[in-house]
């Protein structure tokens, strides 16, 4: 369900590295060996065996991050971002897995572009990629997409990401219909007609400065609808980019009554409140919005408790000029791929809010579990899928060129602890 | 939480520019001096040639993408008043109507050299973006439902001119709030100096959450010392939105009637009303209209904040009869 292009597989030693790995349960100061693109040993001293040796002293090595979320604009809006430029921005961010969104232009809702766009993955994806096919023909609404061929052309999961499906009986026949294909759907939780022209979160801030406000209700009672039918239907069901407490909350209920339903968390939504919107900034600007401190604290809570099993970039790379407006002629959307971890590490694993092994976890494993796929480990015979990251490093983002075609992010300018030095994917050294 | 620093369209080093974006910039003694200056500019008019050479060889671009005919020729008289030259610059008939962006128009513009660019544009924060995309002073005309500071600031003249004193008053805001950028900033403005605010109308016309007292019933009017009326904002009262059922029936809830008022109530009014729905046009024109007061007093106080961005002083009356009058 992966793909990425011909590279040479790693032959390598990593010395000195503490070696973190929470679902295995290895915390320690280990060496690793790697083979041919495969863990070959896990222990205090390993043989060089004539391989490159990484002195890693004073670095982490984790299971390298999964990101089951990001805009790769192809098609369409080259641009913008590419598989090639998208991909090198998840390997700058220690990612060894990332699956796109459908809602490129055309929408992926074919056999024939999802095929189309295997090939390029194929040809250019420097980390191993997977794609969702849309639920609806053109994300319109209306029909259902062949799920049967596209589950069998490649696709991991099924989502209309970025529009809702605002028919409830069509939710219910595409939670139906997914259930054959063994997909779950990811679901863009949104009521149109209570967040109709909103840009920012209905609170204080949208009051004070005029927006049209989107309120949190605008998402909780879609996230509720869909639980409903998901529990009713037996569906698999994941929630993206939760940002609302309500929504939280209703996924908690549901998951405790035994609905098979999963959620994510963006880092800017674990992050910042809609106090940052005063900036005026637009690349503050994101669909859903972000919302108060105590929506902003739900998420934290979830996170920690495990009720959101993983966090997602949401990484939507804009032209700099379709950014460079007032914020309410903005598009939706910011970049996070190079970001995330040192984002959350900053704000979050620092101050003591979240626990390293916490956030490496949801980072990882927990996305790799919803959609499926192997998950990142370190362990002997396992594909090196790795990252190795240095805690006490400060950068400045954008001071950098990013990999990522665009600059949307809104850590520009932002000084952030925490570096990937190092990232193994699919047995491939992609970035160092 | 996190220092947004995007500011990457202004040239490094330059030092920090006057700017009129927002009343929330301001403190109250910026509103002092401004009232200050605006009234030693009112003294001025009234003698035979009303016109001062105080900003001569000044170029003040009036920039405005949404009709206006208050705002924008008060601007334009403020500038020539002061001898200023000025150049107007409408969205429609320019190149905006190609599909130019702002940045663009505003670095077109701004190679002019312009010393002031007056902005009225419909989206929010579209003032910040001209102040960052050019060295020019910016002032603030009205950006979407944001904020509109000089309609404030023109306000507080007048009610200082009219009732003698601000702190201690009590202003009902009657209407489309939600809509109203002419709210939002008088709500801060009447924060700095110590004037009260209830803000009155529908429900779905009142935001949740804004920083005053709020009440659906037009009987909180009652003991308001002013009452300020708020156009019903017709375009964004399209069919299907249902902010209020009908505007009939918003005119017999919350239309300001001679019946509602009690006496010695001043009322207000931004502009341009429509009249029969949110005022009666017995009370608009009655002797407790201040509402051409305030489009004289909004010449003046343009003056003011024209000449205020570009010397950063308050006037000196002394100055001012001594060497400036022509």
């Amino acid at each position: 369900m992966l793909w990425q292009k011909d590279l040479p597989a790693a032959n390598l030693v990593v010395r000195g590295a503490r070696v973190l790995d929470p679902v295995e349960g290895i915390d320690a100061r280990l060496e690793v060996r790697i083979d041919g693109g495969t863990i070959a040993e896990v222990a205090e001293k390993v043989d060089a065996n004539e391989h490159r040796v990484v002195e890693a002293d004073g670095l982490v090595l984790a299971p390298a991050f999964v990101d089951p979320h990001v805009h790769l604009r192809t098609p369409g809006r080259d641009d913008e971002e590419t598989v090639a430029s998208g991909t090198a921005a998840a390997a700058a961010g220690g990612y060894c897995a990332i699956l796109a969104m459908p809602n490129t232009d055309p929408v992926v809702d074919s056999a024939a572009t999802l095929g189309a766009l295997v090939e390029s993955a194929r040809r250019d994806a420097a980390v191993p990629t997977g794609f969702l096919a849309a639920i609806t023909r053109g994300q319109r609404g209306e029909e259902l997409t062949e799920m049967g061929e596209l589950a069998e052309t490649g696709a991991v999961a099924f989502s209309d990401d970025g529009v809702p499906v605002a028919s409830a009986g069509l939710m219910r026949r595409a939670l139906q219909y997914a259930s054959t294909t063994g997909r779950p759907l990811a679901l863009h939780c949104e009521e149109p007609t209570l967040s109709h022209g909103g840009h920012v979160h209905e609170g204080r801030v949208a009051a004070e400065l005029g927006f049209a406000g989107y309120p949190s209700v605008a998402e909780s009672v879609a996230v509720e609808r869909d639980l409903a039918l998901a529990g009713y239907e037996r569906g698999r069901v994941h929630v993206l980019h939760l940002s609302a407490a309500e929504s939280v909350d209703a996924l908690r209920r549901a998951r405790e009554a035994g609905v098979v339903a999963s959620g994510e968390a963006t880092p800017h939504h674990l992050v910042l409140t809609d106090d940052a919107v005063r900036s005026l900034d637009p690349n503050v600007k994101m669909n859903p919005p972000l919302r108060a401190e105590q929506d902003r604290l739900a998420l934290l809570e979830a996170l920690r408790d495990g009720t959101i099993e993983a966090v997602a970039t949401d990484h939507a790379p804009h032209a700099v000029h379709e950014k460079e407006v007032p914020f309410e002629a903005a598009p939706f959307g910011v970049t996070g791929l190079e970001t995330a971890f040192a984002a959350l590490y900053t704000h979050l694993v620092k101050p003591g809010l979240l626990p390293l092994e916490t956030l490496l976890e949801r980072m990882s494993a927990g996305p790799a579990r919803i959609f499926g796929l192997d998950r990142p480990r370190v362990a002997t015979g396992a594909r090196a899928n790795l990252v190795l990251l240095d805690l006490g490093s400060e950068w400045t983002v954008g001071e950098q060129p990013f990999r990522s075609r665009s600059r949307n992010s809104w850590l520009l300018g932002s000084t952030v602890t925490g570096a990937v030095r190092m990232t193994l994917a699919g047995g491939v050294v992609v970035h160092e | 939480m996190i220092r947004l620093v995007t500011d990457d369209l202004r040239p490094p080093g330059d030092p920090p520019k006057r700017h009129l974006l927002s009343v929330a910039d301001l403190t109250r003694d910026d509103v002092e001096r401004l009232l200050g200056t605006a009234r030693t500019f009112a003294g001025s008019l009234e003698r035979h040639v009303k016109k001062l050479p105080t900003l001569k060889g000044h170029l003040i671009v009036n920039l405005f993408y949404e009709s206006s005919t208050r705002t924008s020729s008060s601007f334009e008289l403020a500038a020539k008043r002061l001898s200023a030259d000025t150049l107007t610059v409408k969205s429609t008939g320019s190149s905006v109507e190609k599909g130019e962006s702002l940045k663009d128009t505003a670095l077109t513009l701004g190679a002019y050299d312009p010393d002031v660019i007056v902005i009225r544009h419909p989206h929010i924060g579209a003032p910040q973006l001209v102040a960052r995309a050019t060295d020019a002073h910016v002032v603030n005309a009205g950006d979407g439902k944001h904020q509109h500071p000089t309609q404030a600031l023109l306000d507080l003249y007048t009610l200082r001119e009219e009732l003698g004193r601000l702190d201690g008053l009590h202003v009902a805001i009657v209407g489309d709030v939600l809509h109203s950028r002419v709210a939002r900033s008088l709500l801060q403005a009447f924060a700095l100096v110590g004037i009260r605010a209830t803000l009155v109308g529908p429900p779905a016309l009142l935001p949740r959450e804004l920083p005053a007292e709020t009440s659906t019933d037009i009987e909180a009017i009652r003991d308001a010392d002013v009452v300020y009326v708020l156009r019903m904002q017709n375009e964004r009262m399209e069919a299907g939105a249902n902010f209020v059922p009908s505007l009939r029936e918003y005119a017999a809830r919350w239309g300001i009637t001679p019946e509602r008022l009690q006496p010695g109530q001043k009322v207000m009014h931004p502009g341009p009303m429509n009249r029969g729905v949110e005022i009666d046009p017995r009370v608009a024109d009655s002797p407790e209209s201040l509402i051409t007061t305030q489009v004289r007093s909004g010449l003046v106080v343009r003056m003011a904040v024209l000449y205020d961005v570009l010397t950063g002083g308050p006037v000196g009356v002394q100055a001012l009869t001594a060497a400036e009058v022509a």
